[in-house]
């Protein structure tokens, strides 16, 4: 199973060339990094993807992600119960005689025709990683000109889990977001 | 002229006054374009903050990091932008492998010209980002004084490390009111966090308890957290030999009976052969490196592992440990020694000795020859300084030789560049040192090739009249290497012999003392002289061409597969002597 981290940082010059810089120092192989404004300003919040099966390695991604000192926290979400999304545009080459062939792939996937030229069309959809995989197969038959994806983005289920620090301080009563201990990527 | 505008400062200003209330005596540094303003406020400062004009800005990193190894406080070092701040890249690589605190200030071009390749400007901290801890670029007067104690804090709380301040040039220039905060920090992604759950220190001493033949690993992190008393605590309780890192030599004393030495390549074999059959390893403040650990697979086999790092990212990083204890290692250390029961462990220790013993019949003073070998120089510069000198070494066969044969008992009286096995260090690591240890009788020891890579600073050592003995061991070779060619490349020296310039003539150039001594017989009447010198002193010590350093397990072999010293009688100098045989 690929990890999963939800990373919030500090929104500051030089934080996303820290993260890269230290996945390609420490040869983890990153899938996917996607990130964007969180609800609080001044803080970004990033979902990473990591393709590592090893365990401790995990913790090892985990505490050096950690140890940066503009990243403010980290969870590993890869056990827990999340909605993951990614968001894919398709370009594809087809005269009107095909139109109809593609529409209807794209009705299968809920996907939506964007755009519709004399030549191309541009299909978007947003969901999970399995279901954009299947759409893009289910795709080939026609000339695909181009494709966007924006890797995944992850979301928990339930309430929030805040991260307590001061300035964005949990109120008494609210769930707060731990750091991982080590224990917990024992092998 | 208003109140308010008398207590507007300059960016420049600002920096010393930041500077000075970190407790800063001494800066190492060499001026340039761009930050000559904050050179121009030193002049305001002079009183209270002595700055050393370095030959070099990677000798101006070295010698902060001698600084702060040596005294436990942030070292600083300052250059200008463009190559002044690239020169310092590999001191501050070396700072970061070995946990080293250093803060390192750069001027930067204007700000209204960052981006346009201007004069000398390099994107410094991009460049730096793999071997710093953190890094700032301050682009806002108001921001400086905030950044310069943030910088401070960073390098010196949790696992130490090197950070840098980048400062343009017209920050420097502009005013600001001066407000020294002294609130508490609020970094929001920096909290040094501890773990230690009362479950996992029940373990720990659990675990020691149930051990036959435990081992305590002592590392450099026992020096940073200053765990000595109670590592040795620990191991006089329950009869714990210690095997120590190269940077954690001097954690606990080498006299003592418990310690056995030094682990790993150049490890002692009773010390690795401990460790090999070990049943519990108790790993304090290291990190398996692998010049350590030798093969991994074959690593310690039988024993189970316990870590106690203050950096989670080193636990299991290499070694898969079944406990980890995430905090400092004094305070884990406090915890649990009142739960483990006082032992004599008598079977453990007897099987050590009887190793300890073999092994001594290969002892180097004991060889016969008609040059000197390093080994012995050294072994004599540590009678000759009854084994209280501060030693700084360099990277070679000289620093392996000397944590086998210099003794060290007290705490950070060995530095030496481990991690990143940086040469040319020693000399301004020992300059830098020295302006702690105003006491301390201070000796480099370094290789002709090493001394050459940083050979500038001895003008430095000279201007400020450092007290500093220099003890080169001259054996025309990059001797280490040379060790490995003739290991494992068929004794093909190709580019490592090498030629030194004339050492007495090079010291009288500089203006220092200087000898050579090529008889055992003669050191410790050279090294009085040099005593007696209280500037610096230059000794060249020239040794056998073709010495080895033994024990040594090959890189990625088994640890207990070592290649002994031979016996004295087995040949020629009880060295395994190959000519060179292909040119
Ligand atoms: C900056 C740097 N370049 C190259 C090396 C590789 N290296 C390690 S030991 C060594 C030889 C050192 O020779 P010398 O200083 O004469 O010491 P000796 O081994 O002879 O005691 C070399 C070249 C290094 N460690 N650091």
């Amino acid at each position: 199973m690929k990890q999963t981290l939800i990373v919030l940082v500090e929104n500051k010059p030089g934080v996303l060339n820290r993260i890269s810089s230290l996945f390609r120092r420490r040869n983890y192989n990153i899938e996917s990094l996607v990130v964007g404004h969180s609800e609080t300003p001044g803080i970004s919040r990033m979902t990473i993807v990591a393709n590592e099966p090893d365990q401790s390695k995990r913790g090892n991604i985990y505490f050096n992600l950690l140890k940066l000192v503009n990243v403010i926290a980290v969870k590993d979400v890869s056990k827990l119960p999340c909605i993951s999304r990614e968001f894919i545009m398709v370009k594809i080459n087809t005269g009107p005689d095909q139109f109809n062939e593609v529409n209807a792939v794209a009705k299968q996937f809920g996907a939506r025709i964007v755009d519709m030229g004399a030549e191309t069309v541009i299909i978007e959809v947003t969901d999970k990683e399995s279901v954009i995989n299947n759409l893009v197969s289910a795709l080939q038959p026609f000339e695909i000109t181009e494709i966007v994806r924006t890797g995944k983005i992850a979301m928990r289920r339930g309430k929030t889990h805040k991260v307590s620090s001061d300035k964005i301080n949990a109120k008494p009563g609210e769930i707060t977001w731990k750091p991982d201990q080590i224990s917990s990527y024992q092998n | 002229m208003s109140n308010n505008e008398q207590q507007q400062l300059t960016g420049a200003e600002i920096i010393w006054e930041c500077l000075i209330r970190e407790g800063v005596e001494t800066v190492f540094g060499y001026p340039g374009g761009t930050i000559l303003p904050t050179y121009d406020a030193l002049n305001k400062y002079r009183d209270k903050i002595h700055h050393v004009l370095v030959r070099h800005e990677q000798g101006a990193t070295h010698m902060a990091d001698g600084y702060a190894r040596a005294s436990g406080k942030v070292g600083v070092a300052m250059a200008t932008s463009g190559p002044g701040a690239t020169n310092m890249i590999t001191g501050m690589a070396t700072a970061m492998m070995d946990s080293s605190p250093i803060v390192c200030i750069t001027g930067q071009v204007s700000s209204a010209v960052i981006g346009s390749d201007a004069f000398q400007e390099i994107d410094i901290t991009g460049a730096a980002l793999p071997v710093t801890k953190h890094s700032y670029l301050v682009m806002d007067i108001d921001e400086l004084a905030d950044t310069i104690r943030e910088a401070f804090y960073v390098a010196r709380s949790g696992r130490p490390g090197p950070v840098l301040v980048d400062i343009p040039k017209d920050i420097q220039n502009a005013k600001t009111e001066f407000i020294y905060s002294n609130k508490e920090f609020n970094l929001l992604g920096y909290q040094p966090q501890e773990d230690v759950r009362d479950d996992d220190i029940n373990i720990f001493a659990m675990m020691v308890n149930n051990a036959k033949k435990p081992v305590i690993l002592s590392g450099h992190g026992v020096l940073l957290s200053y765990a000595y008393k109670e590592v040795l605590e620990l191991a006089e309780k329950a009869s714990i030999p210690i095997a120590t890192t190269l940077l954690g030599i001097g954690g606990a004393p080498d006299s003592h009976p418990l310690v056995l030495g030094m682990m790993g390549m150049h490890g002692e074999s009773w010390v690795n052969h401990a460790i090999q059959d070990a049943d519990l390893l108790i790993a304090c403040g290291m990190r398996f490196d692998d010049r350590v650990t030798g093969n991994l697979k074959t690593y310690s086999p039988n024993s189970k592992k316990i870590h106690i790092e203050i950096d989670p990212s080193e636990i299991n990083k290499v070694v898969k440990v079944e406990l980890a204890i995430h905090a400092d290692l004094g305070n884990a250390l406090r915890k649990v020694i009142p739960f483990v029961s006082k032992t004599g462990r008598k079977e453990w220790l007897n099987t050590i000795a009887g190793w300890h013993s073999e092994s001594q019949m290969r002892d180097v003073m004991n060889i016969k020859t008609d040059t000197l070998l390093g080994a012995q120089a050294i072994r004599k510069i540590w009678e000759g300084t009854k084994g209280n000198a501060l030693i700084v070494s360099d990277v070679g066969q000289h620093q392996m030789l000397e944590a086998q044969y210099y003794e060290h008992d007290d705490p950070r009286t060995l530095l030496t560049s481990g991690g990143l096995g940086t040469m040319g260090f020693s000399l301004p690591a020992a300059i830098g040192a020295s302006f702690h240890e105003k006491d301390r009788e201070i000796w480099v020891i370094v290789g002709d090739g090493g001394i050459q890579m940083m050979l500038m600073e001895l003008a430095t050592a000279v201007q400020e009249n450092v007290n500093i003995n220099i003890a080169i061991i001259n054996n025309g070779y990059l001797g280490m290497v040379r060790q490995w060619q003739q290991m494992f490349y068929e004794a093909r020296y190709v580019e490592t012999p090498i030629s030194s310039p004339d050492f007495l003539k090079l010291a009288d150039a500089y203006g220092m003392e200087g000898y050579r001594v090529e008889k055992l017989d003669e050191i410790i009447e050279t090294m009085e002289k040099a005593q007696k010198n209280t500037g610096p002193t230059l000794i060249e010590f020239v040794v056998e061409e073709y010495e080895m350093v033994y024990p040594m397990v090959p890189a990625g072999a088994d640890l207990h597969e070592m290649i002994i010293r031979p016996l004295s009688d087995e040949n020629n100098n009880g060295q395994l002597k190959v000519k060179e045989k292909v040119k």
